[in-house]
């Protein structure tokens, strides 16, 4: 967002290489997530993240709507993410905009690219990403949030996706920025990470940094991912976790 | 060993494609999922209800990833071409038997057998499929235990769809079971708890002496043109709200 209409830019890093809220560049801002809170969906999670406050729910397989969008060969993975008109500080518009569409769009094909579809042709899963707080880095939770809850409602898929952005805040490379970071830092850039594989499956990027930058920008936001990948797994654990003898289970 | 059900393989790796548990069955590795739609098996009988009537088949959502379609000669009544909605109604429950299934998902159903047909009266519950074998016991003990206790009329279905038939104390009663299972399903001696809830809770006084069983399960063909059923307190339009 460069520093666009900014009349009194905050200086984001001090002396020290501590930011606006003392974290440092390579440091994560707290994160909580729940598997399951939601009864009615087929899995669902909800996701803290610094003031982030992200609820997803996955609805399906199920049968398509709209009609006309249903596959002969795969599921089609229909995704909305929204924001709460409460969710910032001036009232936002509610309703589809084109920053929601985009985010819906970019969201779904990650998902895309690790749910085996294919295992149920001509069906919908159906994907609701509801910001109630936002804080920066939004589709990012947003996305956290919703493959949690893809693993809850049990769909079956290559692997969990963290995500978060990385960005260049008072000229140097720093991690997860929040709000002040990211509307008067040099540059913003998401990333989602499939850590079986190494892929990066979501990569946006705003503003301006140098190709060494950027590489640096990549190598950091990969090992956030990770960090973030184990809380997912744990979130998963905890839900699905019985206290004792768990053993008659299955059976 | 090979990958099985609910894993996937990569550079000679295995790895688990669902949230479950492992459960290696050499040479397969398999994960056994603890979670997701109720995915049909032939043979697996289970309760639906009707979304949609068409000249010669019915839609039935059973929780499966699709709609099932009911054809008209896969009912116990002789139906004509058109006549399907004087039988079942959208919103109406049943009992179908999972018949067959084939690659894009379809999934075929029948109520010609015994135990099948459309569910009168009573309410629905749903339970997480994979607490339905909890749900009837070893033997059938656990289900045998709770119709005994509450004398309501139970029909379940392997897709996590239990109907409950009788009076709505009854049906009150079976419910609070229902959740008391899907909520401590991996914990042993949970047969005899539900006992014990059940023989705790039991109404004492002639009030609940000889409840009117409500529900019936009918084989016989309605009355064409569209049956006057006496509506009874519960419904049975499935998809009750939990809580």
């Amino acid at each position: 967002m460069g520093n666009i209409g900014a009349k009194e830019v905050p200086t984001l890093l001090d002396a020290e290489g501590r930011r606006i809220d003392g974290r440092r560049l390579d440091e994560l801002r707290p994160i909580q997530i729940r598997a399951g809170p939601l009864r009615q969906a087929d899995g669902s999670a909800f996701v803290e993240w610094g003031a982030n406050k992200v609820m997803a729910a996955v609805y399906g397989p199920r049968e398509v709507h709209p009609r006309h969008l249903q596959q002969n060969t795969k599921a089609v993975i229909q995704c909305r993410y929204n924001m709460a008109a409460f969710s910032v500080d001036e009232r936002k518009r509610p309703g589809i905009d084109r920053r929601s569409q985009e985010i819906s769009k970019v969201i779904a094909e990650a998902l895309d690219s690790v749910v085996f579809a294919e295992e149920f042709p001509r069906t919908s899963i159906d994907v609701y990403i509801e910001v109630l707080q936002a804080n920066a880095g939004t589709r990012c939770a947003g996305l956290v949030a919703a493959s949690v809850a893809l693993a809850d409602a049990g769909i079956p898929m290559a692997d969990l996706l963290p995500a978060v952005a990385v960005g260049k805040v008072g000229g140097a490379i720093a991690l997860d920025l929040k709000k002040e970071e990211d509307n008067f830092g040099e540059a913003d850039l998401p990333m989602a990470l499939v850590p079986q594989s190494g892929r990066l499956v979501l990569l946006q990027m705003e503003g301006h940094m140098t190709e060494p930058e950027l590489a640096q920008a990549l190598d950091l936001g990969v090992g956030g991912c990770r960090v973030i990948y184990e809380k997912m797994k744990a979130a998963l654990r905890e839900r699905y976790s019985v206290a004792p003898a768990a053993e008659e289970a299955a059976a | 060993m090979k990958p099985g059900p609910g894993t996937y393989r990569v550079g000679g790796k295995v790895y688990a494609s669902q949230l479950g548990l492992l459960a290696p069955r050499p040479p397969l590795l398999q994960v056994v999922p603890l979670s997701g739609r109720y995915l049909p098996r032939a043979g697996d009988t289970v309760v639906g209800t009707v979304t949609d009537v068409q000249s010669t088949f019915w839609l039935l959502d059973i929780g499966a990833p699709r709609w099932a379609p009911l054809h008209m000669t896969g009912v116990p009544w002789k139906v004509d071409v058109g006549e399907t909605e004087q039988y079942l109604r959208v919103g109406d429950a049943v009992v179908v038997r999972v018949e067959n299934l084939d690659p894009t998902g379809r999934i075929g159903v029948s109520m010609q057998g015994e135990g099948l047909g459309k569910l009168e009266g009573g309410t629905i519950v749903r339970i997480s499929p994979a607490r339905v074998p909890r749900l009837v016991g070893r033997g059938g003990s656990m289900i045998e235990t709770i119709v005994r206790h509450t004398s309501a009329e139970v029909a379940i279905g392997q897709n996590g769809r239990v109907w409950i038939g009788g009076s709505a104390e009854a049906i009150r009663r079976v419910a609070d079971v229902l959740r008391m299972i899907e909520e401590n399903g991996p914990r042993p001696g949970l047969t005899d708890r539900v006992e014990r809830f059940l023989v705790a809770s039991t109404p004492t006084g002639p009030a609940a002496e000889g409840v009117p069983v409500r529900g019936v399960l009918h084989d016989e063909a309605p009355p064409p043109g569209g049956a006057p059923d006496e509506e009874v307190g519960a419904d049975s339009t499935g998809a009750p709200e939990d809580d």
